[in-house]
């Protein structure tokens, strides 16, 4: 760095020059911050060619009363039980892993970490922290059983066919 | 503000971090300054000193400068592109398409790309016009003019690799036009083509093998041409100035 020529203790061009550099770091600034949005907009995709979180699951009479039907595809479970029909997400709520109906023993369980679960998503034993998810189930105007995945429920809800 | 931040800098450069990393610490002695440079991996294939009539932009148009721009330009818009393109049959067109109108600022990017590849060409061209008008090809330079055409041949196989990406027609018949020219060498042509392509026709062996050579393959033999280029420039005794043109 080259200082300004100060010879007499006086240096002309020094407020001027002050300015030039509060101008260029203000402008380094602005071209900084428009870079940071700059890459983040174009991180951010703005299309997801991901599946709909919506899965048709056909004629809801195919899921016969006390059966628990796994679609292994879109990760959700299908119960009917004694209330009606209901769907579950699959995924455990430990660290995600994809759960399996046992029908031998009538329990689901993680492969992971051993989570089990009963068939309404209650928690039996395992490091789960929650039950399982369910999910909102309605059917179409088709007459066909539809599941959003992005939907979980608070309360239980029943589908009656 | 500007005196309190220079003593901040001065600061900065007494702490051990800094001397730690800048071993040369502050000073405008001339050895400090020559030891900044040469201790720097980036600056040390620059010469320590250089005369300031070599710099003058008279001399060199400053062409050799803005063609590694246009590069540095490119790898920067090349990155980010890559983080949404598939080099694959069903998917490269579409990505394409996507950057241009779904992609927020892909379009810039996209262009800025295009744009700055071909300016490239042209930079280089009239990089090497400029050296070889100004003699500044000959001894003791000569080695550094053939290491500059094969950065030229770099910069013209870059683009043609880039060139099939879109896999759009003009791409597709571009390629295939190109490497029939290939496979007339004499012998090992037909032998080239096949290897180039990665099969008898353009499809996606061809699209995948241009897609590695073009972003990894060639930007790694530019970069380091392009360093043997710069540390030749002071090997060979600095920027060929004006005053070595008369003999």
């Amino acid at each position: 760095m080259t200082k300004p020529a100060e010879s007499g203790g006086e240096c002309a061009n020094c407020n001027r020059r002050q300015a030039f550099i509060k101008l260029g770091a203000a402008s380094i600034g602005v071209a900084c911050t428009g870079a940071a949005v700059f890459g983040y907009e174009f991180l951010s995709p703005n299309v997801l060619y991901e599946p709909s979180p919506i899965v048709d699951s056909g004629k809801p009479d195919q899921y016969p009363p006390g059966t628990v039907t796994q679609d292994l595809k879109s990760g959700i479970y299908i119960v009917h039980g004694p209330e009606g029909i209901y769907a579950m997400s699959a995924v455990c709520t430990h660290l995600g892993c994809l759960t399996a109906w046992n029908t031998d023993l009538g329990i689901i369980a993680c492969p992971c970490h051993g989570s089990k679960f009963t068939r309404d998503g209650t928690k039996i034993a395992g490091p789960a922290p929650r039950p399982l998810v369910w999910l909102r189930a309605s059917i179409s105007d088709d007459g066909d059983l539809l599941v959003d995945r992005s939907a979980p429920l608070e309360r239980k809800e029943f589908v009656r066919t | 503000m500007a005196n309190s931040l220079a003593e901040h800098l001065e600061n900065l450069r007494e702490t051990r971090l800094w001397r730690s990393i800048f071993r040369s610490g502050s000073g405008s002695t001339n050895l400090h300054r020559a030891l900044a440079v040469q201790q720097n991996v980036f600056l040390h294939l620059a010469s320590v000193k250089m005369r300031k009539q070599s710099l003058a932009f008279r001399v060199s148009w400053f062409l050799g400068t803005v063609s590694l721009g246009g590069f540095l330009l490119l790898v920067a818009t090349g990155i980010p592109l890559m983080l949404y393109y598939h080099p694959s049959v069903p998917q490269a067109y579409a990505d394409m398409k996507d950057l241009r109108f779904v992609v927020s600022a892909g379009l810039f990017l996209r262009n800025l790309h295009r744009w700055s590849a071909h300016a490239m060409v042209l930079l280089v061209f009239a990089h090497m016009c400029k050296v070889f008008y100004r003699g500044a090809y000959r001894p003791p330079r000569e080695f550094n003019w053939v290491v500059g055409v094969v950065l030229l041949i770099l910069t013209l196989l870059l683009s043609y690799t880039g060139y099939l990406l879109p896999w759009d027609q003009l791409a597709f018949w571009a390629i295939t036009v190109g490497s029939n020219i290939m496979s007339s060498v004499p012998l090992l042509g037909a032998r080239m083509r096949f290897l180039m392509l990665g099969g008898n026709t353009v499809n996606a062996n061809a699209l995948l093998r241009f897609y590695v050579l073009h972003c990894v393959i060639l930007p790694l033999f530019a970069v380091m041409f392009i360093a043997i280029h710069f540390w030749r420039i002071r090997k060979d005794g600095g920027l060929h100035s004006g005053e070595e043109l008369e003999p």
